[in-house]
């Protein structure tokens, strides 16, 4: 790949995809250098630019490169799970040009010395662009808040305490009030610590059957609920990550009916699978939160349809073979997810719950507009970070095959409609698929 | 109206809150009266003569003990200090224990600093003195105010449609809540800046406008007060650090630059240079008036004293 800026490129016979503007027709796209210069359905009318190299996209589906908000990396402190470079890689062929890294990371993710490294290290690979949050609290420790507003300069997008909750009260008071000043949102694992602790899968029947330590969903439904009283309290903003309940979507609901600065997404496998993907102890359908009732994962479908969940994010948590080769109870939690995350929710599509622009825009523009990131649209003038998908085109999850490091997907072997084709990030080709 | 009465007719100081214009400008009036004379060689008087005051502290304080001992000594009277260290103390039944003792001890003063809010209140309602409050807990510190008022009216000329920016930890601030009270009745305009986690629930009830940048808070005030934050504050709980504490709030000439021109700057003290205040900006002779406001404070403390004995003397309503 050069590093040189691209001349012209010229899109040609695509379906443009642009939740923003809600443009969905056959067109073309020009970019030049780095960014976007032309865009809309009949760019090309009167020929290609004479010095543009054309890439025709054969009628496959041209929309702004997925930005996922939830993403652990390995590096730095945990390399063998996954680097920045492979981690990148994943992301890009995936569809994914913007992903968002959790901060608890070894050293955790809480000044701005690590701030600063996250984003050098990542500019250095040059493929998906790599932000990231900044913990809430020192250490995670959810004991003393952490240099937010500095973090925020040094450009932290958002904060949270990663994989795990804030536990205190008084101290998700605080840290909503204090963030506020600065005009920057909280994100929470939603998942009452003491109610979780010891558990490994969804509490009910499935579980007793199994004998395993079950996660009730009121675990999460409590934790929610506590925020909710706690966003009014303080004006702050809220985001409620990977929520995985019925009665989580229906808390999310009513505060944003009550107005509150309220968000939350959701990741493919909890509007994919139920907890019966457990099946016989599978260590890889072992996520946190849970995977949960069939009841539940109706639900999630539902309020992502509805609106009531924004966005969905990959959740990708990579584990080594040594994570996951054990009982199921000494497994770790979380599962890989950049290169399932557009095939997967493009299901979302076929079964006629989404049009393919909402699944866009949850994948996008509404995850690039919370976290303020030029990106997420098919606009002149915006960075040409791109997707080219086949949403069509029948396949399976082939672990095997993935660029991440580690191979740990809940959605290993299952059938798959869709396919991502090309990747630009910054108009340059990050990605090409073998055909 | 009776005329005869004084134009400060209460028996105690419990506070800011509640007073009229009147009565603070009285106040002023007779402090100003009090620098000319702490500034002449005939500083002291036997005005206080006979009179007993005791200063009563809960809580470590040098600037506030000093000044009012002081005071008392200027005006001819026998002060007494009492230190009591509060974690020694089972609060409540002790406080009124040692306000009876007092008390039976035929005081005319009594000069009290407590940690606990409405501490200085409860004490007054048992003992037949007068009672000023040197601070109570995070409610009133009204003599504070007062001398704050004082060096700004020498200043400025005037109090009223000056705009006042009060900038910190408003939260456990008393010194921030007496002087919203006073600059308020007087006819200021008062401005909070300070991180959400250092402000009071309801702040705007007070009557100010609230801000949570120095660059929106401080644009075209005429004065700026500075609070204290303190150390313990300072790890977490409240803000993340020092280092992050005075690069959004801490006062310096950049953050400074939006004021009125002639803008003045204010601290209660003891400063933490470099937390809440930049070290040469606090020592700017022309910006900084906290030396002057160590001054102010002997003559307002003269003044409460004279005019709170000679109350006791007439006899007046509480």
């Amino acid at each position: 790949m050069s590093v040189l800026a691209p001349g012209k490129i010229a899109y040609v016979n695509a379906r443009l995809l642009d939740p923003a503007s809600g443009l969905d027709r056959q067109g073309g796209l020009l970019t030049e250098g780095e960014i976007i210069i032309g865009v809309g359905p009949d760019l090309f009318k009167g020929g290609v630019p004479l010095d543009a190299e054309r890439i025709d996209c054969g009628g496959a589906c041209l929309a702004p490169g997925l930005v996922d908000m939830r993403v652990q990396l390995g590096e730095p402190g945990q390399e063998h799970k996954e680097t920045l470079a492979s981690a990148g890689e994943a992301a890009v062929a995936g569809g994914v040009t913007s992903m968002v890294c959790l901060p608890n990371t070894d050293p955790v993710i809480d000044d701005v010395a690590t701030v600063e490294f996250v984003a050098r290290r990542a500019r250095k690979n040059g493929l998906a662009k790599v932000y990231p949050y900044a913990a809430v609290t020192k250490q995670i420790e959810g004991k003393e808040l952490a240099e937010i507003g500095m973090l925020a300069e040094a450009g932290a997008l958002a904060f949270t305490d990663g994989t795990k909750a804030i536990r205190s009260a008084q101290m998700m008071r605080r840290a909503l009030s204090y963030a506020a000043t600065f005009g920057v949102i909280i994100i929470q694992h939603p998942e009452e610590p003491s109610m979780a602790d010891g558990g490994v899968m969804n509490e009910g029947e499935l579980a007793t059957r199994l004998g395993l330590a079950g996660i009730p969903p009121v675990a999460e439904a409590i934790m929610l609920e506590r925020d909710m009283r706690l966003v009014a309290l303080t004006g702050g903003r809220y985001h409620a990550a990977h929520i995985s309940t019925k009665e989580s979507v229906a808390i999310i609901r009513t505060a944003k009916q009550q107005g509150l600065m309220v968000t939350c997404d959701t990741a493919p496998p909890y509007f994919a699978l139920n907890e019966l993907a457990v099946g016989d102890y599978r260590s890889f359908a072992k996520l946190s939160p849970p995977l949960r009732s069939e009841d539940d994962r109706r639900a999630i479908v539902e309020g992502l349809k509805q609106g009531v969940i924004d966005i969905i994010a990959s959740d990708h948590a990579p584990q080594d073979q040594d994570s996951k080769r054990l009982p199921f109870a000494q497994a770790e939690f979380g599962g890989v997810g950049l290169e399932t995350l557009l095939t997967v929710t493009l299901e979302l599509h076929h079964n006629g719950y989404l049009s393919l622009l909402q699944v866009i825009e949850k994948l996008s523009f509404a995850p690039a507009r919370l976290l303020g990131l030029a990106a997420g649209q098919l606009q002149i003038g915006a960075a040409a970070d791109l997707v080219i998908f086949n949403p069509d085109r029948a396949g399976r999850v082939d672990p095997a095959k993935f660029r991440s490091k580690s191979k740990n997907s809940p959605f290993d072997g299952r059938p798959i409609q869709g396919r991502v084709l090309r990747t630009v990030v910054d108009g340059r080709a990050v990605f090409i698929a073998d055909l | 109206m009776n005329q005869d009465l004084p134009a400060y007719a209460h028996r105690h100081l419990l506070g800011i809150e509640g007073l009229s214009p009147l009565e603070i400008s009285y106040l002023l009036d007779q402090s100003d009266a009090y620098v000319e004379k702490s500034r002449s060689n005939d500083r002291k008087s036997a005005l206080l003569r006979g009179r007993t005051v005791i200063n009563l502290f809960f809580e470590n304080s040098t600037r506030t003990r000093t000044s009012f001992e002081l005071a008392g000594k200027r005006l001819g009277a026998d002060v007494i200090n009492m230190t009591v260290a509060a974690s020694s103390v089972a609060k409540g039944e002790t406080l009124i224990d040692t306000a009876m003792t007092l008390n039976a001890m035929h005081i005319d003063v009594l000069v009290v600093r407590h940690p606990d809010s409405g501490a200085a209140k409860l004490l007054s309602e048992k003992v037949n003195c007068a009672v000023i409050n040197a601070g109570d807990g995070a409610h009133e510190h009204p003599t504070q105010a007062l001398l704050d008022a004082l060096t700004i009216r020498r200043r400025k000329g005037h109090l009223d449609g000056l705009l006042v920016a009060i900038c910190g930890d408003v939260l456990h601030s008393r010194v921030a809540r007496s002087n919203i009270h006073l600059l308020n009745v007087m006819g200021a305009q008062v401005r909070l800046v300070a991180p959400r986690t250092l402000l009071p629930a309801c702040a705007e009830a007070l009557g100010v406008e609230v801000f949570h940048t120095m660059k929106d808070g401080l644009k075209d005030v005429d004065i700026v007060m500075m609070l204290r934050v303190q150390n313990e504050r300072m790890k977490g709980n409240f803000i993340p650090s020092i280092r992050e504490y005075f690069h959004f709030f801490g006062l310096d000439y950049e953050k400074l630059s939006v004021t009125k021109p002639d803008a003045l700057i204010m601290h209660p003290g003891p400063m933490n240079r470099g937390v809440e205040i930049d070290s040469d900006l606090a020592d700017d002779v022309e910006r900084s008036l906290i030396r002057e406001q160590v001054e102010m404070g002997v003559a307002v403390r003269m003044a409460c004293l004279d005019v709170l004995t000679g109350n006791l003397g007439n006899g007046g309503p509480v």
